[in-house]
């Protein structure tokens, strides 16, 4: 199968020291949908500056369709497109000032250009608001229109970074079903960085979870979370919990992978509803109260906690989503 | 066409349909040298008494140094709009086209010279109706003066740019561009006739490209029969000095990328 993306050995360095990229590389298969998984400030869209022509790594290699980024960025743009994290779109234009302009950077012009942009107008709902100034567009419309702005050389391979951030819940489930349909009818391949997890379980069909600088996982979602077997017990304790609680758990049977985060007690087992009497017996014989428990089937939160050793949310916690942010949380460790 | 006008036009045009959407923004544009040209004007008007100064009517005296001075003012704020393209992504966004990069600065500029030509010739005309000047120089005059300005404005807009791309904060840009605009105004001829002034101010006036701009226009307008070799050799400096600072503004887009 041909790799539409191969990055081999990707580090980048901000001045300060501040690690970015640690040696990132993956592959990804022509026509597919592969997400970059990781809390804000992992490296993502660091390695998407990279692939995209708009910054260089220190060191390491890259090729996009097939073409070096080093070598010829002019051929790599051609052959891309690029949503990035804000809606860059110009507020002062109507929608589709936007698009054409966009459209002409690439060469189109004439009815070629018309077609093509009245096409993405109709194709993202947007038709009727195409002869008004996009900034008194909602946000939906304005990425939607951001989005559209990537398709318009009919790329072969399209950049999304983190497509859905500050998007409703209602708005980012519609833009999902518009991205799905996307690799589904055009071919194109993909890559999507994002936060979220939900977002990268029902939209990659491959994962590379990213963690400071370094992917620590990749496979299929399926694949991921297999890979952990069992369910999860979140037991909330009441009170700080204490040494005592650990070796506690490990004497059940079957109860593995157990982790204690202030008041949250984690831990994993191959039947998880089997398991919670027992359990809840070794806490209460070392006198721990408990406040509440719940089981879970394995989900890309676990598969982020087996391989970093930290929950997602406390990863992305407190941390902002510009690159400055970024690459100081890849620093800051 | 080649490439890199074509986008230069796309980028322009992009840039002249969002000015002529802000008619706030355009009555502040022209109102503002009509305020400098008739205050200044009244304000300074006996000035031309003093012995020495070499002409009798200050109107024809500031014209052309208020056109000149008008385009590095408004060419010092250039980078602002750099700088608002780059916080919302805008420039990302094009930096990853196939576009033309001299077209991302030449845009800007095109546009910034399409105003300069308007304000200038409302300046001249003010002058002639209203302030009471008299322009030997002409209509070839009047196009020297608005050379001169179009290549000042060019020069310093492409500095504002490249300093946008280089700190990426709208504060830095205001207090550096109000901090040079004003003194190299004063440190030239625009107001007073250098040979009254500290020699010095002469002196540091002779490396200021607002002085080459202000020689260049006021020898082709106010003299009947000017002398050429001044008026292009201060021209053939400000297209050197507009070369030079374009070439720092690429400098500045590819150190942004390596910032990136």
């Amino acid at each position: 199968m041909n790799a539409a993306i191969e990055a081999e050995g990707l580090i980048k360095t901000y001045p300060g020291d501040v690690r970015a990229l640690d040696g990132v590389s993956f592959h990804v298969p022509a026509g597919t949908i592969f997400g970059l998984l990781g809390p804000n400030g992992a490296g993502k869209s660091t390695t998407v500056k990279i692939l995209t022509t708009l910054s260089r790594a220190d060191e390491g290699s890259a090729r996009v369709a097939g073409i070096d980024v080093v070598r010829d960025p002019v051929a790599v743009r051609r052959a891309i497109g690029v949503v990035g994290q804000k809606n860059a779109v110009d507020g002062e234009a109507t929608g589709r000032e936007n698009l054409v302009l966009q459209g002409r950077l690439y060469g189109l012009s004439g009815a070629a250009l018309r077609t093509r942009v009245d096409d993405l107008l109709a194709r993202f709902s947007l038709a009727d608001a195409a002869d008004r100034f996009v900034k008194g567009w909602s946000g939906g419309m304005q990425r939607r229109l951001d989005v559209a702005l990537g398709l318009v050389a009919r790329p072969q391979v399209l950049f999304l970074d983190e497509p859905t951030t500050g998007l409703d819940p209602e708005v980012r489930v519609a833009m999902w079903e518009e991205i799905s349909t996307l690799a589904r009818e055009e071919g194109l391949t993909i890559l999507l960085t994002t936060h979220y997890l939900e977002e990268a379980d029902q939209l990659a069909s491959q994962l590379a979870i990213v963690d400071r600088g370094k992917i620590v996982a990749e496979g299929s979602p399926e694949q991921l979370k297999a890979e952990l077997q069992g369910d999860r017990i979140s037991i909330e304790l009441d009170g700080d919990g204490h040494g005592a609680v650990h070796g506690a758990l490990a004497r059940v049977d079957g109860v593995r992978e157990i982790a204690l985060d202030g008041r949250m007690l984690r831990a994993r087992a191959d039947q998880g509803a089997r398991a919670v009497p027992a359990v809840l017996a070794a806490l209460e014989s070392e006198g721990v109260p408990v406040a509440a428990v719940s089981v879970a089937r394995a989900s890309l939160d676990d598969v982020y906690l087996r391989h970093t050793g930290r929950t997602f949310e406390s990863a992305d916690e407190g941390s902002g989503s510009s690159s400055e942010a970024e690459a100081a949380t890849a620093g800051g460790r | 066409m080649p490439m890199v006008l074509q986008h230069s036009f796309f980028m322009a045009q992009r840039w002249m349909r969002a000015l002529l959407r802000q008619p706030a923004w355009i009555v502040v544009t022209l109102v503002q040298p009509v305020m400098w040209l008739l205050l200044f004007g009244a304000l300074f008007k006996s000035v031309v008494n003093l012995p020495g100064f070499g002409t009798d009517n200050y109107a024809d005296f500031l014209t052309p140094g208020i056109v000149v001075m008008t385009a590095l003012f408004s060419a010092g704020w250039a980078g602002m709009g750099m700088l608002q393209d780059y916080e919302r992504g805008i420039l990302d966004r094009f930096l990853v086209t196939p576009s033309s990069r001299v077209a991302l600065l030449a845009g800007p500029l095109v546009q910034q010279s399409l105003v300069t030509i308007v304000q200038s010739l409302i300046i001249i005309g003010l002058g002639l109706a209203v302030a009471g000047a008299s322009f030997p120089g002409g209509v070839p005059g009047a196009l020297v003066v608005i050379a001169a300005a179009i290549l000042l404005g060019m020069a310093i807009g492409a500095l504002s740019n490249a300093l946008a791309l280089v700190v990426r904060k709208e504060e830095t840009v205001i207090a550096t561009v109000t901090s040079l605009t004003l003194p190299l105004s004063f440190l030239s001829g625009t107001f007073m006739n250098l040979a009254l002034a500290p020699a010095w101010i002469g002196e540091v006036a002779k490396y200021n490209p607002l002085q080459w701009a202000v020689v260049a226009g006021r020898e082709a307008l106010t003299q009947s029969d000017p002398d050429w070799g001044v008026v292009f050799s201060r021209l053939g400096l400000l297209a050197l000095l507009l070369v030079a600072c374009f070439a720092v503004a690429m400098r500045a887009f590819r150190a942004y990328q390596r910032a990136a």
